[in-house]
């Protein structure tokens, strides 16, 4: 399991994942700096991405679309804002309309994605914050399922 | 692994299980879910002072259930657990998105079989 840690900042709402992978810095780069293994890494599995157009430099941008099971599709997209071959790249990950114009009334995510030498192999860091609130609800509408229940919400069942 | 998250997870549960611990905390809190209330209103339904009163509700902040906001020389407190679900929820729903990104790269870099050369 190369997931190594995890946290998250509520106040920030910020997620940081840090994995560690055997291969080195320079493969898990490629990975994202080929679309055509971009697309196998991206999305749920039972949405598999098709990655249309694709420029990992400072200002590019990489867009995509994932089909569902009833053939539905969701569009997106990465504004790319730092790239630092092998090393890092900085970009704002946003839902899109089929012609890949940015839903503006859905929220966009940074990422920062850093890959550094360990032991041979890489640590690579994910950071993934969310700048407002505003959306919030529309995203959990969309995409939350049951069953990743916080404590929350026993709060609510002892306050209420 | 992920021992870091438990624990600030358990920390952030045990800060709110020790400000609910207090009935008068409880009952701050009942009204300040239901709407925003100053200080001072609230301090008139108890039989304690405003600055005891004041007191749970700097407990009841620390711990991130309620907010508070300045409005002129009210200080205006509101219930935030809604607001601290979604962000939880949204934050476990990236965490898993991102865990299965991790793990389809492992996969893939493991069919590849890298060639060491």
């Amino acid at each position: 399991m190369p997931v190594t840690d995890i946290t998250h900042d509520l106040e920030t709402l910020t997620l940081t994942i840090t994995a560690h992978f055997t291969a080195p810095v320079e493969r898990i780069w490629q990975v994202y700096a080929d679309p055509r293994q971009l697309e196998q890494v991206w999305g749920p599995p039972e949405y598999p991405a098709t990655v249309v157009d694709h420029s990992l430099t400072p200002g590019g941008r990489v867009t995509y679309f994932m089909t569902g099971p009833e053939g539905d599709r969701f569009y997106g997209y990465w504004n790319v804002l730092d790239v630092d071959a092998p090393h890092s790249f900085t970009y704002e990950d946003g839902f899109a309309h089929e012609d890949f114009s940015p839903h503006t009334e859905l929220p966009v995510s940074r990422c920062v994605s850093t890959f550094t030498p360990q032991g041979g192999g890489t640590r690579a860091v994910y950071v993934t914050s969310y700048t407002n609130r505003e959306g919030l609800q529309t995203v959990l509408d969309m995409e939350v399922e049951e069953g990743s229940r916080s404590s929350i919400d026993q709060i609510d069942a002892l306050v209420l | 692994m992920q021992d870091d998250t438990l624990s600030r997870d358990e920390d952030r549960a045990d800060a709110w299980f020790r400000a609910l611990a207090d009935s008068t905390r409880r009952d701050i809190l009942r009204r300040v879910l239901r709407h925003e209330e100053s200080v001072s209103s609230l301090a008139r339904h108890y039989s304690m002072s405003l600055t005891a009163v004041q007191k749970h509700v700097v407990v009841l902040e620390r711990s991130g259930l309620i907010t508070r906001r300045r409005s002129g020389r009210e200080s205006l407190a509101r219930g935030d657990a809604g607001n601290l679900r979604s962000a939880s929820e949204l934050l476990t729903e990236l965490e898993s998105g991102g865990r299965d990104h991790i793990a389809r790269i492992d996969e893939l870099l493991d069919e590849a079989h890298d060639p060491k050369e």
